[in-house]
């Protein structure tokens, strides 16, 4: 069954050392790895920063498009993951075991699937 | 047919209070659908409302029960054609497990079938109290799943409309279904993380029955026997589990004294007032004995601890020979192990009893900027109690007025109205 990672946390304002950029770089990396040795990786992919979104919606058939995402926090989408794991449990683990997980929040949801025609 | 259906007779009620649980965890392993299951036991305790008066008892009626579920499941599966890949599952696990539960069965090994049926529901505990559901998700789903109670009686506990807590059960079991959230009994080093949500379910049901947050009673005794039930059955099913025993203990402990909890017209009566030959001494000797048997443990989790200051509150003959150093003490160990503003609360008045009314007004006024307890209103209650006896009657008005304003059932809304009046009468004296 697969599950998105959404991966959540406030962006920061200040930009890190090399010291700090090269450790953060290294935990991801490390749990990137993890992923793909468990044979449950399906996709994978970081954000840009938020201030870069563009948000559009049609009302009355006329296009809105506004600046930035919607934000009610101060945590934004940063990335995602897309893993093929057996439960929700499996998914909890692999979500904790995240490095956003440390510093903001990974929401798990289950990827839909369309029942196939029936044949 | 629903059971709410079935649900007419004293017959069929007994038969369904004593399977429908077993009957479902086991459903629920083979088919892993809390509808389906739902379902086809139903169905199948209907069927032996209609056989077994004329037919008799069969010898195994959980097997017989289970067959004819598992006949409906087929069945259903058969013509809802989405389900074919779980029909072939169903084939294959229910035919293996129920050949090895029949044969077992049959060859005299109840206990092996019954550790077997154990085990699914020990599952479902596990599953109906997941952390990744809402927390009033899970005490609905455990009522009604596990303690078997009906959609419309899992509702009256929570006063609730019946379509709101059918909404309620509908969303959560539509979570487990989608987020795929396992039938599964969560490993050794995982048991410490989940076993808490389970626990704090049983515990939710017990205080809400202990003292009704809202409506016209004081206590749900139905409902008390119902977390009491449960605690037992998860007892059996984890015996060397430390908390669980404390868990059972402490609800033992504490509806022990519930005869004398309330007076003949259902009011309240305090600790102090309560006349303790009305409590039931056999229930007190069987929540002393499980406590005795986790004595040696060194680190007492927080249902032990208060299993422990029950045990010593049913143990004395007044409030006066009551042993208040040691719940002192053991309020003490209670707030480093699991710290919460009415623990704060409880050891205040604790303090009060052991150490006079001063010192426990000490305690309760540096509590007072609690929001949680400024809200409560045993807080202010507590507060009014230590200032009567201290003499200071306007304060002592003036807290049981803030206890009048934020109370929730109406006997209780009665004592403290009384206690109210019996001060403003001395006060004009």
């Amino acid at each position: 069954m697969r599950y998105m990672l959404l991966l959540n946390g406030e962006e920061p304002t200040t930009t890190p050392s090399e010291a700090e950029m090269n450790a953060e770089m290294a935990e991801w990396g490390a749990y990137d790895t993890a992923v793909h040795e468990a044979g449950i990786f399906v996709s994978s992919e970081a954000l840009q920063p938020s201030q870069t979104a563009t948000t559009v919606r049609l009302k009355d058939q006329e296009r809105i498009v506004t600046d930035g995402p919607f934000v009610e926090t101060r945590e934004v989408l940063g990335g995602f993951y897309v893993i093929d794991v057996p439960d929700l449990d499996t998914a909890l683990d692999w979500a904790a075991k995240c490095p956003a997980a440390k510093n903001g929040s990974v929401e798990i949801r289950p990827v839909l699937v369309f029942d196939e025609p029936e044949q | 047919m629903t059971e709410d259906d079935v649900g007419t007779s004293d017959t069929v009620d007994a038969v369904f209070r004593e399977e429908w649980g077993r009957l479902l965890a086991t459903l629920v392993g083979w088919l892993r659908d809390l509808d389906l299951a739902e379902e086809v036991a139903a169905d199948a305790i209907a069927a032996a409302v209609r056989h077994w008066p004329t037919d008799g008892v069969p010898d195994h009626p959980t097997a017989w029960l289970l067959t004819t579920a598992r006949r409906r499941a087929v069945d259903l599966l058969r013509r809802r054609k989405t389900y074919a890949a779980k029909l072939a599952i169903l084939r294959v696990e229910a035919d293996r497990v129920e050949t090895e539960r029949l044969v077992t069965t049959a060859a005299g090994t109840e206990q092996a079938a019954r550790d077997t049926i154990g085990d699914d529901r020990l599952r479902l505990f596990f599953t109906c109290c997941h952390p990744a559901l809402a927390p009033e998700a899970r005490v609905a789903l455990t009522l009604r799943y596990l303690a078997g109670l009906s959609t419309v009686e899992v509702a009256r506990a929570f006063l609730v409309p019946e379509t709101t807590m059918a909404q309620r059960l509908t969303r959560a079991k539509r979570k487990i279904r989608e987020a795929n959230i396992p039938y599964r009994v969560p490993g050794p080093s995982e048991i410490p993380d989940r076993l808490p949500a389970v626990l704090s379910v049983i515990y939710v049901v017990f205080t809400e029955a202990y003292a009704a947050s809202q409506g016209p009673d004081l206590t749900r005794p139905d409902l008390a026997d119902e977390a009491i039930r449960l605690a037992r059955i998860l007892h059996r099913l984890m015996p060397h589990d430390r908390e669980v025993l404390g868990l059972l203990a402490l609800l033992l402990l504490t509806h022990a004294r519930h005869p004398a909890r309330t007076d003949s017209d259902g009011n309240p009566v305090l600790l102090a007032d309560q006349d303790r030959s009305r409590w039931d001494r056999h229930t007190v000797d069987e929540g002393v004995a499980l406590l005795e048997q986790a004595l040696p443990d060194r680190d007492p989790g927080p249902y032990l601890i208060q299993a422990a200051i029950a045990a010593l509150h049913d143990q004395a003959d007044s409030m006066e020979t009551t042993d208040w150093p040691q719940i002192v003490a053991l309020y003490n160990l209670l707030q480093r192990v699991a710290p919460s503003p009415v623990v704060s609360l409880n050891r205040a008045v604790a303090v009060g009893m052991a150490d006079g009314p001063q010192a426990g007004l000490a305690l309760l006024d540096d509590l007072a900027d609690s929001p949680a307890l400024e809200r409560y209103h045993l807080f202010h209650s507590a507060r009014a109690g230590l200032l009567k006896q201290l003499g200071r009657e306007s304060e002592a008005a003036q807290a049981y007025r803030q206890a009048l304003d934020l109370v929730g059932n109406e006997p209780e809304r009665a004592f403290l109205r009384r206690q109210l009046a019996d001060i403003e009468h001395h006060g004009h004296r």
